[in-house]
């Protein structure tokens, strides 16, 4: 059998920018999500939420509501006898609905049920619960003060699907949700010889994803076990908290996931769905659970991070040691914080070598929103301060802040990071064509500055894949994936390498996606590991249906399996050829039937060593400061994604610009903000988001595809990494332009007018 | 109470309730989904319908406001035969979705500029298009597909 050699340029259909395989769908409105779905008998949801930070629950009563023309029932904390109702991944701390307490302003505490949304929605001011305010936690300094009240009383479980391989913190008797350290070298003694230190403290917001879709689900459950749609980016773990609230084998519980009108981390694991289905379950009929962009901002953030770090060089302007205590605002429950917790730990120190670290994170429930994954996964958070150190270090010893990180990031294939895989990038490379992309030396107008920034993340991308391609008789090709079509362009991606391996046209091949009944399991869609793991199954897959199918050849043609080649798109054997659709259709002796490759991926062979990939990305920008009013715009922005290879180039540039825009959001203005226990900016009429008019006047997008990925043909993820150094990009081309310093996220117009004020003073 | 107007060309009658907005008239009693609905105060264009040819956001116009006027959806934008609208087809072309929640009120509101200034500058694309939010994309490729279905256009005429 020949193995492709698969160098860029010798490929047929991956490394093109096919067109989106989506793309008719949602141009003519008809691609379909979880909002459009309607099922027969469906019923509305909607929620009553906590009007207190955090309270005891002395009473309920529902019975007003209840009897209302029109509900079906109300459901409270109190009506969850014979479910577990707690669920978490990570921690088994989130009811899913309050029980004999709340914890966050918007909690949900009941839910009614009726035939249409308004009903449901009237019936609400009719519940009647009576509270007993007790004092709230807000930040983490509240939290770990002596006489802070325990958010969280009992010790829980841990949950069974972690995904890090440390002791779960929570529920000690203390506020903290999660604890990660990392330590090596002698940071003391490095920073007693160093020849220069920055030292500083920072602060990144909380930030609000923004899907424009907002979470919703549909749930069934009836005597055949837990039917679900839902908008939820990782179908499979969802299951798994369905499975145990209901106490069902996974055989029993059907997660369907269609398009998803964006996700960026804030709809992965388990969100709406528990509810929904304990309001199917006490309705005894299907029930819709869409909740409103509002109601979406009171159900998942991201973690903000209040941290000290400090940066050592010396002479030869080596960074030798780097030492950072963060402070994270968990909030209520603690979803996916402990992961965010030891990734952010971690990405304190990518991607540079240094000799001497220790840093030491701390996250904390709050009774503020559950903070949870977000794009990038805790990295922004700390490369803030990481890339502000950077340019502070370099200007404190007189060099290049460019030069400076090319002479300090890691190079390739050097295990800067003990005990994980070594560096996969090519980061002098990325930072040269940032660089130049934004005209580094050449000269600056009054009032503008530029940097360049990185960030090199230990992806969380598990290795836990598996996948059908299906190749019918007619040649034409189904694969069954678990990943999900978040926009980021699974259902064009998968079937290009479908289609590069088995030699047959991309229009024949499509996808079935993301039905738990239907597609074999695959972990999770996030932590950009969808091209990386879903595409090395379904690379496997194909090539195991090519082994199955060349033994059906020698079985047509009567020889031995030994004389049979394969070709693209079929075999050969001596002068007879057959294409897929042949040796299928007369191994059957129909015109039907058809093979079904398989693979399964663990943590094994080349995915042994996490992380599967270091994610690795620059950006580089120039903004100019008007200093009257100490507005930022962004006038040239460039991204280089160090993907390994694109398997469609324009769909990798397009997570870049994404992602960086996201970044750039942040860095200016996005922030949810809390006044005591109320969220005082949650709704998007308050929350600023990104718009036409911030776009910035020149954009170039950079690709470095040295497949050096040990995903398909070379292939790594991308699509986290360029909103990463964004706010600290920012913030030290501010500095370049204007002379100030700041060190908290979003660099808004007021805080730089008020630096720029204080300077003169 | 019923409500008469002209959708996608043809005119229509259907049952409504005073309170009910046009986004819920569409959606809930007309099942035409392709009308998403996000922020629902006017401020992402999601829910972008055009009336008399005008953008407007069909999420806080209460249905009786359409009556006898013409509406036109992301559903009646292509022809008959199922060939895309120039609009359309640059979105396809220049990968201006990701995940396409936007796209139906950002395609809408690009074809009623581009009815309006046939060859708009990058300037009055972004001025008129501030009013649609797209979480996705970061824009760029948005701006590509609005020029390029303006030449497509001019070719056309
Ligand atoms: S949903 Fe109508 S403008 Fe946002
Ligand atoms: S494509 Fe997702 S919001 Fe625009």
């Amino acid at each position: 059998m020949s193995q492709k050699a698969g160098k860029k340029g010798e490929f047929h259909v991956v490394n093109h920018s096919v067109p989106r395989r989506d793309g008719r769908a949602k141009v003519t409105g008809k691609a379909t999500y979880v909002s459009d779905v309607k099922l027969t008998g469906m019923a509305y949801a909607k929620v009553l939420r906590s009007p207190y930070a955090h309270a005891k629950i002395l009473s309920i009563d529902a019975s007003g509501a209840a009897s209302r023309p029109g509900i079906y029932c109300v459901i409270t904390g109190n009506d969850l006898e014979g479910l577990d109702p707690y669920y978490g991944h990570a921690v088994k701390d989130h009811p899913l609905l309050a029980i004999g307490k709340v914890r966050y302003v918007g909690e949900p505490v009941a839910a009614a049920v009726a035939v249409d949304e308004r009903t449901a929605f009237e019936a609400l001011e009719h519940i009647e619960v009576k509270y007993e305010e007790l004092k709230a936690v807000l930040t983490p300094e509240d939290a770990i003060a002596k006489d802070a009240p325990l958010l969280h009383e009992k010790k829980f479980e841990a949950g069974a699907l972690r995904g890090f391989e440390g002791e779960v913190a929570a529920g000690r008797g203390t506020n903290i949700c999660q604890e990660a350290h990392i330590k090596w070298g002698d940071v003391e003694a490095a920073f007693k010889k160093a020849a220069a230190v920055v030292e500083g403290e920072y602060y990144f917001p909380m930030t609000y994803a923004y899907a424009m879709e907002a979470y919703v689900a549909i749930a069934d459950v009836n005597d055949n076990g837990v039917t679900v749609y839902s908008s939820a980016q990782h179908p499979f773990m969802v299951r798994h908290d369905l499975k145990s609230i209901f106490n069902l084998p996974v055989s029993q519980v059907r997660l369907i996931v269609p398009f998803v009108g964006g996700g960026y981390g804030s709809k992965s694991y388990t969100k709406i769905e528990p509810l929904a289905a304990a309001c199917s379950w006490k309705a005894k009929r299907p029930v819709k659970l869409q909740l409103t962009i509002e109601e979406a901002m009171l159900t998942t953030r991201s973690d903000d991070a209040y941290t000290w770090m400090r940066t050592a060089v010396n002479a030869d302007g080596k960074i030798i040691a780097r030492q950072a205590r963060i402070y994270m605002n968990t909030g209520a429950y603690a979803e996916n914080s402990p992961l965010v917790v030891e990734k952010s730990t971690n990405r304190c120190v990518g991607p540079y070598s240094i000799p001497n670290v220790q840093i030491d994170n701390c996250s904390f429930y709050t009774n503020t929103v559950p903070a949870s994954s977000y794009r990038g996964f805790g990295c922004a958070q700390v490369t803030l301060p990481g890339e502000s150190q950077i340019d502070e270090l370099a200007a404190k010893i007189g060099k290049d802040p460019y030069e400076f990180r090319l002479a300090n990031v890691a190079k390739p294939g050097e295990e800067f990071f003990p005990k994980m895989r070594s560096f996969d990038g090519t980061l002098k490379e990325d930072l040269d064509i940032a660089a130049k992309a934004i005209g580094w030396k050449e000269p600056l107008a009054k009032g503008r500055g530029r940097s360049v920034a990185c960030s090199g993340s230990d992806a969380g991308a598990y290795p836990l894949t598996s996948t059908a391609v299906r190749v019918h008789a007619d040649g034409s090709v189904t694969i069954l994936t678990g990943s999900t079509e978040l926009g980021q362009g699974s259902h064009t991606v998968i079937p290009q390498i479908a289609a590069e391996e088995l030699g047959v046209p991309f229009e024949n091949v499509h996808v079935v996606s993301s039905d738990t009944a239907i597609t074999p399991y695959d972990r999770s869609t996030g932590a950009s590991r969808t091209t990386t793991l879903m595409g090395s199954a379904v690379l496997e897959a194909s090539r195991e249906a090519i082994q199955q199918m060349v033994v059906m050849a020698a079985d047509v043609l009567k020889v031995k399996v030994e004389q049979i080649q394969a070709i693209r798109g079929g075999v050969r054997c001596g002068e007879a050829q057959l294409n897929w659709s042949e040796v299928i259709s007369k191994f059957y002796g129909l015109p039907d039937g058809e093979v079904i490759g398989r693979s399964y991926i663990r943590k094994s062979g080349k995915f042994a060593q996490l992380p599967v990939f270091w994610e690795t990305a620059c950006t580089g920008v120039e903004v100019s400061v008007d200093q009257e009013t100490g507005k930022i715009a962004v006038e040239k922005l460039a991204t280089v994604g160090d993907v390994g290879l694109a398997i469609n180039p324009a769909l990798a540039e397009g997570q870049d610009l994404g992602a960086a825009t996201m970044g750039m959001g942040i860095g200016l203005f996005e922030e949810l903000i809390y006044q005591g226990p109320q969220l005082m900016n949650g709704s998007i009429l308050d929350y600023r988001l990104p718009r036409f008019s911030d776009l910035p006047k020149q954009v170039e997008l950079h690709l470095v595809e040295n497949q050096d990925g040990v995903g398909p043909y070379g292939a790594k993820g991308g699509g986290e990494a360029s909103l990463n150094s964004m706010a600290a990009n920012i913030a030290n081309a501010v500095e370049r332009a204007v002379g100030v310093r700041i060190r908290s996220a979003p660099l808004t117009p007021e805080k730089v007018w008020r630096a720029l004020k204080e300077r003169k003073q | 109470m019923k409500l008469s107007f002209n959708l996608n060309g043809r005119p229509i009658e259907v049952e409504y309730e005073h309170q009910e907005t046009l986004a819920e008239v569409l959606r809930e009693r007309l099942n035409l989904t392709g009308t998403k609905i996000s922020c629902e105060v006017q401020v992402c264009g999601a829910c972008t319908v055009l009336i008399d040819g005008l953008p407007v956001s069909s999420c806080t116009l209460l249905a009786y406001e359409a009556r006898e006027r013409n509406v036109v959806t992301i559903e009646g934008l292509a022809k008959p035969d199922g060939a895309l609208h120039p609009v359309q087809q640059a979105f396809i072309d220049e990968f201006a979705f990701q995940c396409g929640f936007c796209t139906p009120g950002m395609i809408l509101a690009a074809k009623a500029l581009l009815d309006e200034n046939p060859k708009p500058s990058r300037e009055e694309i972004v001025h008129y298009m501030d009013g649609n939010i797209c979480r996705c994309t970061g824009y760029v490729p948005i701006v590509r597909a609005i020029q390029k279905a303006a030449q497509k256009l001019s070719n056309e005429k």
